[in-house]
């Protein structure tokens, strides 16, 4: 029961992390029916421009309150994440529209192999440790010597990830950037004739999925102390895994599966095995795919010729 | 990154009307871009010191780079992007295109030849053959590539499927003759009637065909449930058993040997004689000095026919109904289907023949190292063979064998020219930068020339006349 309850908790924060990227994949899917295999990797670059920036806060500027400083990392990595990615859509992607479909994914692919090694190239691919920045713990239970415990870490997580699907949750059903937003979802070429800027909105779509990767990705530097260049693939991977589980192109989906892979993989290293626990996330991928392609909250996709 | 490939927002202008100020506004806007795209991650590199972590700065490198994006850009606007510039007429393929047109019925032949003579030329270019190990080592290498290029290309080139997870079948062909090779029960059972080193003389060419079609076999386990899926989807649920396999032979130690792999495999023999120095090796019998190098150039053989015969059967099987279903599904997949044609068997077929292919190059690969590890199955290795099919055209054979030939080889030559290491600095190894080109050139190649280098495609079938097909009037990929 102690080992459950704490494993529930660290499922939940590593899930709040899934989430937040798996939004950046449901939402381009949604809205250009593109894979952006990229992503991951943008989060990736996202908890180094995070790590770059908190070094630079702490030993150049020298500002010792943690708060502040986590503060001002993560408005620094959502401002040149989402540069980034704006410029990764208007360079790989743009150009693609109206090529035949595996154009933009091929593109994508190469994309992220770039992004990955210009990050190797340029820091270097030795893991780049943090030091550990909130370490205090509150102790829920206590039992025969082993303690549940709940670090601020954590909860600093589940609060942040909270509050910013409530503040895009309200971007996307109540503003008018979300109202043309989810009218090119429906139909890019009516939205187009109706005065929507299409190719804005899409601009704007990879901006938003990018800050929340950055607020993902400097939560991860956080919680796991630790930065390398080939961290973007593997939980790329699975946040799409939690993105097609919740049912690619839903948004509640995305967080609803974020937290599902989150979970799963949690209790799968704690209760079978912890060297599997890729293979189990994998796994659920190629079986939502093959039995459940819609996902958990998604509409079945029809097929017009 | 390159900004400059994005056309000008800014640079619009009425006919006779100065163009400059346009022109260096919108460069200045890009170079302010790329100075926030380069900035964090170029400017700032971090290092660790004494265990904590620190930084040093390069802000002479951003300024370089941030300058060349602003020159280029500028030059761009006012050259080839200007709106002074008089409309190029669009008069015939240029002269470029005519040539290839003229020189193409004996490009094929010249290469072959090239191929097939390329061990004894570098033997008398290097002159001797201990000295011409590397250039054959390379030769191996690029034909290896080549291999894997056309076996994938039958999947992506031909079917129209997307495979990420191609290298899971590399790894497969690899494990199954590294593990039948070293077991002992086999060797046992056929050292029983047929002589002690029959099974480390035989075992390649035993496993060869064996290894080939247990990747197919996987190619259809794997394939079965997932080819009803639609082209993205598939390309990540093959992605996703790709890196399971390699998880696996990474976790499975009793079985795979786990990450320290398998090693002393038995060497390549020829057809059962192996290739030593004793009195019944290669060497004594054929009546030649014994020279380690025999059985690298009987390698080098060995690989050019597996990618030959993979070309001969990929020409063939285009002529045979099942080839021209895959090249009429990867055109129109609904079309397909309502022509009664079984979309997911034609799909199988495509992936499992592609399969068996990389079954084969992976057999080969063992031998070749003689070791095998996960490590030599990662990601990476589908990416390169992926942008290999990309960047030669998909679907085009000699254009995949160009793209391996200069993406592997054209890496090797950057490694040894010397100037590169004076103007970047002692510490300059281009094989760092050789995945970050290969994502850079998979991304230019779908912008510039979506149908790779060699894009305009014979159909296989015609009526009366031969009619090239120019790439951009093709659709594909729809399903």
């Amino acid at each position: 029961m102690d080992v459950f309850v704490q494993q529930l908790i660290n499922g939940l924060t590593l899930g709040s992390i899934y989430g937040l990227i798996a939004i950046g994949y449901t939402m381009v899917f949604g809205i250009i029916g593109m894979v952006n295999f990229a992503h991951g990797d943008v989060f990736m670059v996202s908890s180094f421009i995070a790590l770059i920036c908190f070094l630079l806060v702490t030993t150049v500027m020298g500002i010792t309150s943690i708060f502040l400083a986590l503060a001002i990392v993560l408005v620094v990595a959502m401002f040149f994440t989402s540069l980034t990615n704006w410029a990764i859509e208007r360079v790989a992607y743009r150009p693609l529209r109206g090529s035949f479909r595996l154009a933009p994914m091929i593109s994508a692919i190469g994309m992220s192999i770039f992004l990955a090694n210009f990050v190797q190239v340029s820091q270097g691919p030795r893991n780049k440790p943090v030091p550990p920045m909130i370490t205090d713990v509150i102790v829920i239970m206590e039992r025969d010597g082993y303690q549940v415990t709940l670090a601020w870490k954590q909860i600093i997580i589940m609060v942040l990830t909270t509050v910013l699907l409530a503040g895009f949750w309200y971007l996307v059903q109540k503003t008018s950037l979300g109202r043309a937003q989810r009218a090119v979802e429906q139909d890019r070429k009516m939205a187009a004739l109706l005065g929507i800027n299409v190719d804005h909105t899409i601009s704007l779509t990879f901006v938003i999925g990018a800050a929340l990767a950055a607020v993902a990705g400097t939560m991860y530097l956080m919680y796991y102390g630790v930065a390398n260049f080939a961290d973007g693939f593997v939980p790329g991977v699975k946040a799409f895994t939690a993105a097609v589980l919740g049912g690619i192109g839903s948004l509640p989906g995305a967080v609803l599966g974020g937290l599902l892979i989150g979970l799963i993989e949690v209790f799968w290293s704690a209760y079978f095995s912890i060297e599997y626990k890729d293979v189990a996330a994998f796994s659920i991928l190629a079986i939502t795919l093959i039995f459940l392609p819609q996902g958990l909250l998604g509409r079945p996709e029809v097929e017009k010729v | 990154m390159a900004v400059d490939t994005a056309h000008p927002a800014g640079a619009v202008a009425s006919p006779g009307s100065s163009i400059l100020p346009g022109a260096l506004k919108d460069a200045f806007i890009t170079g302010l871009i790329a100075l926030g795209l380069l900035g964090p991650l170029v400017g700032f590199e971090t290092v660790v010191i004494d265990g904590a972590l620190g930084l040093a700065y390069r802000p002479l490198v951003v300024a370089i780079m941030v300058g060349i994006i602003f020159a280029g850009r500028l030059i761009l606007n006012l050259t080839v992007w200007s709106p002074n510039r008089p409309p190029k007429a669009q008069a015939g393929p240029g002269p470029v295109a005519r040539g290839m047109v003229a020189i193409s019925p004996a490009f094929k032949p010249a290469l072959f030849a090239f191929a097939i003579g390329f061990p004894f030329l570098a033997a008398a270019m290097t002159g001797g053959l201990n000295e011409s190990r590397y250039l054959i080592d390379l030769g191996i290498l690029i034909l290896t590539y080549v291999m894997l290029g056309w076996g994938l290309n039958i999947v992506v080139g031909l079917a129209g499927l997307l495979d990420l997870g191609y290298v899971a079948f590399y790894a497969v062909g690899a494990y199954t003759y590294a593990l039948l090779a070293t077991s002992e029960p086999v060797n046992a059972f056929f050292a029983s009637f047929l002589g002690e080193t029959f099974w480390a003389n035989w075992a390649f060419w035993f496993c060869l065909p064996a290894a080939g079609m247990f990747a197919g076999l996987w190619g259809m386990i794997l394939g079965f449930p997932v080819l009803r899926l639609r082209g993205d989807y598939l390309a990540i649920v093959t992605l996703a058993f790709g890196e399971i396999i390699r998880l696996v032979l990474i976790n499975w130690v009793d079985f795979t040997g786990g990450g320290a792999g398998i090693a002393s495999i038995p060497r390549a023999t020829f057809f059962g004689i192996p290739f030593t120095a004793g009195e019944d090796g290669f060497a004594a019998l054929f009546g030649l000095e014994f020279n380690p190098m025999h059985r690298i150039v009987f390698l080098y053989f060995v690989i050019l026919a597996l990618a030959l015969i993979t070309a001969f059967t990929t020409v063939r099987l285009r002529r045979l109904p099942v080839g021209r279903a895959w090249e009429a599904l990867r055109e129109d997949e609904i079309a397909c289907r309502s022509l009664g044609l079984n979309t997911t068997n034609v799909k199988l077929s495509a992936f499992a023949t592609g399969a068996m292919f990389g079954g084969f190059a992976g057999c080969f690969f063992a031998v070749r190292a003689g070791f095998v590890s996960p490590e030599s199955f990662t990601f990476d290795i589908s990416a390169m063979i992926l942008a290999i099919v990309v960047l030669g055209g998909m679907g085009s054979q000699i254009g995949v064998a160009v793209a391996a030939a200069v993406m592997m080889g054209g890496m090797e030559m950057l490694r040894n020219l010397g100037f590169l290491k004076q103007v970047f600095g002692e510490g300059f190894d281009p094989s760092l930068y050789r995945m970050l080109l290969f994502g850079f050139a998979m991304v230019a190649i779908m912008i510039w020339k979506p149908r790779g280098l060699v894009s305009s495609r014979d159909p296989t079938i015609y009526l009366k006349e031969k009619k090239a097909v120019s790439g951009s009037l093709v659709k594909e990929g729809h399903g």
